[in-house]
């Protein structure tokens, strides 16, 4: 009986074990392994950073406060960014970096919509739903104007979203002659902050909501299989009767369609809009999301559960970091040191390198345990 | 021989007197700061006719120019360095913590800005080249910790005082038989600044180092095609690794004379000088894809760019936004002109 049991317990800690190796080798041990470490840095540091309270907000609803409600809502456009931008990663091999100045755009569309030609209205001048709707069709049209110039007329992405980069937060004050419209109608703050009677914040819904739906998309379209085997060669893609430049139009649209819902939470947060700080450096926080996801940034395969985990973690490593009282302006210094610490970890040599001494010692350590 | 002759002339890319495609993005450049240039003096009347307006245009773009020449390097080896602008806020901010608060001299703040920029480039080539991680993101890592490290030295703005700089500020060049004369009908020379002579030689030096030196030839040999560089023999890493350091090094030596310029420390200066530097070297006719550029391209790239600025605010569309509309349109034009060139070269190929 107690020979029995003793095989039992190591049979299961084999399996563990074995459990453990695999993770340790899947691609979204990366993000998992970076968010447990923030989470017990901030556990020793300060245990009441994962604090929920239920609180009465300015309106007199009840509402969840604290710092994991705080991470979930702020992470949302993050997200739903990071979504498209995995896509456009994995079948072009490179990055949108115009993300933050389209996001300008949709929101400066998105107001100039809803405020017509008054720029502080007491009512709306068209209903929300055609404003949001106005303004996915404009950010698809940035999307498929950087779509084609990569697909197309075959230009490295992150120089050809330059233009964007450039103009965009220019031509978005443009659209509202560089006034500052206000809207003062509380139910266009409901997507952005809450809902009556709803405790939770109403970004975290719609972030859901954008997962289940690419979900949804990656498991009855040919979508991933496609912009994978585009990412991984061009070429051979294209004798197997995959068009390469439609794919890669697509994904610069689908990351558009992105860009649109995250502009409209954004503006929906303050319901107005200042050109130059709006969704300011998002664009480096979205592809450091795919990087910590452990996605090739060259293109090729890719994980979407690992980039939206990624999202999350770069969320709580900058709220941590406002925690610890770091101006906000000395925050990109933490953040590169992080990302280089990622890249040298995930180059290719390094981790050559590292499998070569790992096996190099492992021999050693399976003598050890044999005996 | 036989052999030979007509294979020059079934392929015209072999004849050495056309105009291969590549010199053709050298004059479209030359061309079009020709032409904008001229139209400027006729539409918009004799202030563009003055030697001064061209001068200033120097002295404001003086930094600018050496940026553009490292950006260029980088472009050339097949890279790309978007870190320049942010580390150029970063030394003006070291230089000016260094005259005014740290009891430092002109000579230190210089070797410091060398330091910094050398200091970039050695860690951010050390990555591309050696660990072979992507250049833009390794940039990008740079530019976001050059940015944060900028507030962290010094998080305000402020103007420096210290005697020494002051007075190497001030200087000016005079340059003889340029001046124009004031209302009053008194002569005002015409003058450039410091920064504008090291400009010009940083352009002189390394338009002679890229024509005439083994490690010129290596950098187009690498950007064109660094499996084939690597097969003659030319060692791919280091190559990429020595334009990275030269470019930070640039960025060091461009950020000082940005900082001679304004005289100030703050986080916000030079914020988008990569964009300009990138859009520089493209309209230059440096190739995004490596191999092919130059830099007296490069230097008619700048003068373009801030030409074409300069229109811009004297049209009287002085609102912001035009400025970086009309540039992000001249950075899209050059780009479809790549692309057409480039399309062009591999048909002839085949």
């Amino acid at each position: 009986m107690a020979s029995f049991k003793s095989a039992s317990q190591e049979s299961a800690a084999k399996r563990i074990g074995s459990f453990l190796a695999k993770l340790v080798k899947h691609q979204i041990f990366i993000p998992i392994a970076a968010l447990l470490i923030l989470v017990i840095f901030n556990l020793i540091a300060d245990p009441s950073f994962f604090a929920i309270s239920l609180d009465q907000n300015s309106l007199g609803n009840p509402v969840f406060s604290g710092y994991l409600i705080t991470i979930l809502d702020n992470a949302s456009e993050l997200v739903i960014l990071a979504i498209g931008m995995t896509l456009v990663t994995a079948a072009s091999g490179g990055q949108d970096i115009s993300v933050g100045s389209a996001i300008a755009i949709s929101g400066s569309v998105m107001l100039r919509v809803l405020c017509g030609t008054n720029s502080r209205p007491e009512v709306l001048q068209a209903p929300i739903i055609v404003a949001f709707l106005v303004c996915c069709v404009v950010a698809m049209l940035f999307g498929a104007f950087n779509g084609t110039l990569v697909a197309i007329f075959k230009i490295q992405p992150m120089v050809a979203t330059l233009i964007l980069f450039t103009a965009g937060r220019s031509v978005a004050a443009w659209i509202n002659k560089n006034e500052l419209p206000i809207i003062s109608d509380a139910s266009f703050g409901y997507y952005g902050n809450f809902i009556p009677g709803i405790p939770i914040p109403t970004p975290i819904f719609i972030a859901v909501a954008c997962m289940i739906l690419i979900a949804l998309v990656l498991k009855f379209t040919n979508l991933g299989l496609y912009t994978q085997s585009v990412g991984i060669n061009a070429n051979s893609s294209r004798l197997n009767g995959i068009d390469p430049a439609l794919i890669k139009f697509i994904t610069f649209v689908i990351l558009g369609l992105c860009v649109a819902v995250a502009g409209f939470i954004k503006v929906s947060r303050f319901s107005t809009i200042n050109y130059s700080v709006i969704a300011k450096d998002i664009e480096m926080d979205a592809i450091l999301a795919v990087a910590l996801g452990g996605n090739a940034l060259n293109g090729g395969k890719f994980n979407m559960g690992a980039s939206i985990l990624g999202a999350y973690v770069i969320q709580f490593l900058t709220t941590t970091l406002y925690k610890f009282n770091v101006v906000s302006s000395a925050l990109p210094a933490y953040k590169a040191v992080v990302v280089i610490i990622l890249v040298v970890l995930s180059a290719p040599i390094v981790r050559d390198k590292i499998t070569e001494t790992w096996k190099k010692l492992a021999p050693v350590k399976i003598a050890k345990e044999a005996s | 021989m036989l052999l030979q002759k007509s294979a020059k002339e079934r392929n015209p890319l072999m004849n050495r007197h056309s105009i291969s495609d590549t010199n053709i993005l050298l004059y479209i450049t030359f061309a079009v700061f020709v032409v904008m240039y001229a139209a400027a003096i006729i539409f918009l009347g004799s202030g563009f006719l003055k030697p001064q307006t061209f001068f200033s245009i120097l002295n404001e773009n003086a930094a600018l120019i050496i940026l553009s020449c490292g950006m260029s390097i980088v472009m050339i080896s097949g890279g790309i360095d978007i870190s320049v602008g942010a580390v150029t806020a970063l030394v003006c901010m070291s230089c000016a913590v260094n005259l005014d608060f740290n009891g430092g001299s002109v000579l230190t703040a210089i070797l410091l800005a060398l330091f910094v920029g050398l200091m970039f480039g050695l860690v951010q080539g050390f990555l591309v080249a050696y660990l072979e991680v992507q250049p833009f993101i390794v940039t990008l890592a740079g530019m976001f910790f050059a940015k944060g490290m900028t507030t962290i030295v010094n998080s305000t703005q402020f103007n420096v005082v210290h005697e020494g700089f002051q007075k190497l500020k001030s200087t000016r060049i005079n340059i003889p038989g340029m001046g124009s004369y004031n209302k009053l009908g008194i002569v005002v020379p015409a003058y450039v600044e410091i920064g504008v002579i090291v400009a010009i030689i940083t352009v002189v030096v390394l338009f002679m180092v890229l024509r005439w030196t083994k490690l010129g030839r290596n950098f187009y040999a690498v950007g064109g095609n660094s499996q084939s560089a690597n097969m003659l023999g030319i060692n791919v890493k280091r190559t990429k690794f020595l334009a990275h350091i030269l470019c930070g090094l640039l960025a060091g030596i461009g950020g000082f004379v940005y900082f001679l310029h304004v005289g100030s420390g703050s986080p916000s200066h030079a914020s988008g000088a990569e964009m300009n530097a990138i859009a520089s070297s493209i309209i230059g006719g440096t190739m995004l894809t490596g191999g092919v550029g130059n830099i007296i391209g490069t230097f008619f790239g700048v003068l373009s760019l801030s030409t074409i600025k300069n229109i811009v605010s004297s049209l009287g569309l002085d609102e912001a936004w035009w400025t970086n509309i009309t540039v992000a349109a001249m950075i899209c034009l050059f780009l479809l002109i790549q692309s057409v060139v480039l399309s062009r070269k591999n048909k002839n190929k085949l």
